[in-house]
């Protein structure tokens, strides 16, 4: 970030929840680089950039439609970027359909299951890859049967990805950003004025996001959003460019890569989904091609060395490497799924591993209310969190809707070792793996979950020892002796060089691997986590590198190791120009060395070292030998960056607006109101507020959005324990303008109640200058700002009301994250009432809005809507 | 000498030397905000990072910036974590929450005792770790098979079981995170997940 030439900070409020990272955009802003802020509410981010243009929660897409819009139809695209490194003149089927076409849906949605089929979507000719199904959920790569694409490369034909493009965001005008998001043309013309001239070969602006982005029901396509713009903008894979996701917790990156998420094997394959990935070969046929172009047709690589890893010498050839030992998926087994099974008895145990869901999900009566049906609960942090004693003391035992006695849940509660008591990597959020070395030794009975888990491992084995049932041979046959020959305990080393991978057999039996492309799918090989294979490279704990501010090189490369192959800049080819040059002097940094015949810089390349850029290959070679000298996304089965998305997104080939799922605006640009492929909870404990133009939408007539502080951290689990942080940030509130408190009257500093229809929290009241309302399609929208640390519990030094309670549950199809970012609630002044009358109120406003599990549910809209629009 | 003249009783050790005035010129602090005035008390203070018996590089775990720390170690206790100048994602530089990150090593309503609530209890009760262990793989074995499912209604293979979930990850390391996968994944527990889907 500190190498870019403007800066859009959209969706984070990073000053304040990324204190220490935002020294960097000073930096660039100290050289010369413009700040902006993009946010709803006016904050020290704000204060510090060149601007700050307030927005309505939700209505991101209208401005970065409008942004592409703009900079197609004034040509502000980097001309040669764009047709040589994205899809743009890659041609659509004919059978493709958009939205304007059919009243904000895509072509292939099919309202009975609430899911598209994506087959319209493909690239012309390219019909065998649509067969073959396949990605859902973030894993792989969308795939394509064969790299053998059509192109236009004058961009003309009306079926190329750039007019498509074009036709799509023809109605994102600056006049639909006013409307739609509250934004003056006058604040849209800096914007683009702003990345369009600070884009190009002499600069690069980037963009930053955080949880703003993600957390709605079309998140992951803001982010595609950002995506097309910076492609066309030719802002990827250069220094100072790019889309940086300010991530919150410290390994929550690496609890990605690694992940425990119920749809991914480590390195981003997928978890097998029965009917689709029933055998090896199904699996390796959807997730890695042999016929695309790029490192995703080494699947089959990854996969077995994954295998062999985890169950070793039961792995072979013969039993496709021990492949039926994975569970297979069904369908979604995310959080909130697991939550909606519980509430159903049908999970027994449940394990909490540092994590407060009682105070950090969405919609915690539910969560609450759903360990209540567990048998057994275990939870594992370092302080009593309002999820470990939900039982005694939690808001439902004081409305009285749970009595303490009547609850059948076990709980354990085992203590943490803290990040000092432990060794280990973290991986932050730019992909780099840092060891921490372990200062002292856990306190007490605290420890760690490397040694927890290992032991429980252990234990489970030796009660399952003998066992003739089938089952039991994944866990009897399992790798799994990490003992640092003193006891139980594992050693955090021998788990990462696992994890990096070393020759199962041959001659160097045992040698750590240096990279992913040492690993073979004939069961040579063994690796944990296939991105991460170099960083025990040599036996060398490459994660522990500590040359003082990273060594003399202009990328840092000595401190840590950044997957994969330390490289840290992803697809940084497009750093040059098609022929191999710097696209300028003032942006290289790594560019193809002719007389060497090697690409060099001053970051890893991330392309085949030898591929000259003039290099053609055949496209039916497949793998990384298909890939073009002018193919930079290495990953991308076709080698470009894909501005329209033929496969891989579930909810649209391209980002499109929709409200959230409770909105009290109705949608400006279509008729469709909310996204049709959203994922819905229709149930009675997880009521939406009705949307603009239906009755009952002005019950709840106030957008809340939901924040973090500087001195606490998520659900408070390691801050509301802290004298030093409760007494910085002691108590929850509410954050509302002037005009919005003297239409409810509101007093300063006095309580207020905040309802939506799951639940209704108290907070004192901070009347600020920071929200302004806005005004959208003529009318005043007014927005509520709710931190949401506080939970109501006895243990922390500080408690309060749990913002999430107010939250609905409604997913994106994508990632099954909800909706936190923008809500519909009423305010009012006054604590909130207690014992049974809480529920009452609630129950009094959902009566009032008339609001049943059929609210807001609807897949598509119902053309006679008031508000809606003509299709 | 000077330090023994200062501090104490004035009358007992008194010399014009002593005056502020002549103090103040004597050392140099001219504005009387710096030795001229300081105590005998705050002299021999030294800070807690310069006894430390070691000094350990860290990783501060709160967000994902991942700035590096300096814990320093005295008596096998950490009595200070400071920003690590040597790293390049943080130049030193450490925020609120990881300047307070050794309260949350030190915190007073940290727990370091297992307690096990039973069925239907009030109150927590102590259980030693190694019991509740015990009794977790009990329970997780016992879970297991009532929650497996072998197949699909159309004969697919499942092999899984729905009876036991988990829930946390972004907090812990990759080294953790790998074995709780592997574990989970190798019993077939598929309901994993963590703060990165919410």
């Amino acid at each position: 970030m500190a190498n870019a030439d403007c800066i859009v900070i959209q969706g984070s409020n990073m000053a304040e929840c990324h204190p220490v990272g935002f020294q960097w955009v000073e930096e660039a802003k100290a050289r010369g680089a413009t700040v902006i802020h993009v946010d709803p509410r006016f904050t020290r981010t704000s204060a510090v950039a060149d601007k700050h243009i307030p927005i309505r929660a939700g209505s991101d897409v209208v401005l970065l439609g409008a942004l592409i819009n703009h900079v197609l139809t004034a040509e502000l695209f980097f001309r040669d970027y764009v047709v040589a490194y994205t899809n743009a003149a890659t041609l659509i089927s004919e059978d493709f359909a958009d939205t304007d076409e059919l009243g904000g849906l895509f072509s292939g949605f099919d309202p009975e299951t609430g899911k598209y089929d994506p087959a319209s979507w493909a690239y012309a000719n390219g019909e065998d890859a649509q067969a073959r199904g396949g990605h859902e959920h973030g894993s792989g790569g969308p795939v394509l049967g064969h790299a053998r694409v059509e192109r236009d490369e004058t961009l003309q034909d009306p079926r190329t990805v750039f007019q498509v493009l074009k036709r799509h965001y023809a109605r994102y005008t600056p006049a639909m950003v006013r409307d739609a998001c509250g934004i003056s043309e006058a604040d849209f013309g800096y914007l683009a004025r702003a990345v369009t001239e600070n884009s190009g070969r002499e600069r690069t602006t980037c963009f930053a996001y955080a949880v703003g982005w993600t957390q709605h029901t079309l998140g992951a396509q803001f982010i595609r959003a950002a995506a097309i713009l910076q492609l066309l903008l030719g802002n990827m894979g250069r220094p100072g460019g790019g889309i940086m996701a300010l991530r919150g917790h410290a390994s929550i990156q690496g609890s990605t890569d690694i992940p425990t998420l119920f749809n991914l094997l480590p390195g981003y394959l997928a978890m097998p989904v029965a009917g689709t990935h029933d055998t090896l070969a199904d699996y390796l046929a959807v997730v890695g091609p042999k016929g695309q172009k790029g490192f995703w047709a080494n699947a089959d690589a990854y996969t077995v060395s994954l295998l062999k890893a985890w169950w070793g010498d039961a792995a072979t050839a013969d039993n496709d490497w021990a492949y039926d030992y994975l569970p297979r998926l069904t369908g979604p087994a995310g959080t909130y799924q697991t939550v909606t099974a519980m509430l159903d008895d049908e999970v027994e145990g449940y394990f909490l591993l540092g994590q407060n869901p009682a105070v950090g999900s969405a919609n915690g009566r539910q969560q609450r209310l759903a360990m209540a049906h567990l048998k057994w609960l275990v939870v594992r942090d370092l302080n009593m969190i309002e999820s470990a004693t939900w039982w005694k003391d939690g808001p439902e035992i004081a409305s009285g809707e749970l009595k303490t006695a009547d609850i059948a849940t076990e709980v354990f509660f085992l203590p943490a070792a803290s990040h000092a008591e432990k060794a280990g990597t973290f991986t932050q959020t730019q992909r780099m793996l840092q060891w921490r070395h372990q200062a002292v030794e856990p306190p007490g009975e605290c420890q760690s979950e490397l040694d927890f888990f290992y032991q429980l491992g252990q234990r489970i084995r030796e009660r399952l020892a003998g066992s003739q049932d089938e089952r039991d041979r994944s866990l009897l046959d399992l790798t799994w002796s990490y003992g640092t020959g003193d006891g139980d305990d594992a050693d955090p080393e021998a788990v990462l060089a696992e994890i990096n991978g070393y020759q199962w057999a041959g001659p160097d039996a045992g040698q750590p691997v240096s990279t992913f492309n040492e690993l073979r799918a004939d069961g040579s090989t063994a690796a944990g986590c296939w991105i991460y294979s170099g960083v025990y490279a040599g036996g060398v704990n490459q994660a522990a590198r500590r040359v003082p501010g990273g060594g003399p090189g202009r990328s840092q490369e000595q401190w840590g190791w950044a997957w994969p192959a330390n490289r840290r800049i992803l697809y940084n080819r497009a750093s040059a120009d098609p022929g191999g040059n710097p696209w300028s002097e003032r942006k290289r940094l790594v560019w193809w060395d002719a007389g060497a015949g090697r690409w060099t810089g001053d970051d890893v390349p991330d392309f085949p070292p030898d591929r000259a850029p003039g290099a053609r290959p055949d496209p039916g070679l497949g793998g990384p030998a298909a890939l073009g000298g002018d193919d930079p996304f290495i990953m991308q089965s076709d080698g470009k960056g894909w501005l329209f998305a033929p496969k891989g997104m579930l909810d649209g080939p391209l980002p499109t607006h929709y409200e959230p799922q409770e909105s009290p605006v109705a949608n400006p640009l279509y008729r469709q109101q909310q996204s049709p492929a959203r994922v819905i909870f229709a149930r009675a404990d997880n009521l939406s507020a009705p949307s603009a133009g239906t009755p009952g939408a002005d019950v709840y007539p106030y957008v809340f959005t939901t924040y973090r502080l500087t001195e606490h951290h998520t659900a408070g689990g390691m801050s509301r324990w802290l004298p030093y942080l409760s007494e910085l940030q002691p108590e929850m509130f509410c954050e509302v303008s002037r005009q919005l408190a003297a239409e409810r009257g509101l007093e300063p500093y006095g309580w207020a109640t905040i309802i939506s229809p799951r639940a209704a929290i108290e907070a004192r009241v901070l009347v600020t200058d920071r929200v302004k309302p806005l005004v959208i399609s003529g009318r005043t929208v007014h927005q509520i700002g709710l931190p949401y640390h506080w939970g109501v519990g006895g243990a922390a030094v500080v408690s309060g009301d749990a913002a999430n309670d107010l939250l609905g549950v409604t997913l994106d199809p994508n990632v099954q994250i909800q909706e936190s970012k923008a809500g519909s609630c009423d305010i009012r002044p006054g604590r909130r009432p207690r014992g049974a009358d809480l529920q009452r109120l609630v129950t009094e406003y959902q009566q009032r809005a008339g609001a049943t599990t059929a609210t807001d549910n609807e897949r598509v809209t119902d053309p006679a809507r008031e508000g809606t629009k003509e299709p | 000498m000077a330090d023994k003249r200062e501090g104490s009783s004035p009358a007992s050790r008194w010399s014009p030397l002593q005056w502020p005035v002549v103090r103040q010129v004597r050392s140099g602090d001219l504005l009387g905000r710096g030795p001229a005035v300081t105590s005998a008390r705050t002299r021999a203070l030294a800070p807690r990072t310069s006894t430390a018996d070691r000094v350990v590089q860290s990783v501060c775990p709160y967000c994902a910036v991942g700035c590096g720390q300096r814990i320093y170690v005295s008596g096998e206790r950490v009595v200070q974590i400071e920003g690590d100048p040597d790293s390049p994602v943080s130049r030193g530089r450490l925020c609120p929450k990881g300047a307070a990150s050794e309260q949350l090593v030190n915190s007073p309503g940290r727990q370091t005792k297992v307690l096990y609530r039973a069925p239907h209890a009030t109150e927590w009760q102590r259980l030693e770790r190694d019991t509740a262990i015990d009794m977790i793989a009990d329970r997780f074995i016992e879970a297991r098979r009532r929650g497996w499912q072998d197949r699909d209604d159309e004969g697919r293979r499942l092999g899984r079981t729905m009876g036991i979930a988990s829930l946390g990850g972004a907090t812990l390391d990759n080294e953790e995170n790998y074995l709780i996968k592997k574990l989970f994944t190798a019993a077939g527990a598929v309901q994993i997940e963590n703060q990165a889907r919410i």
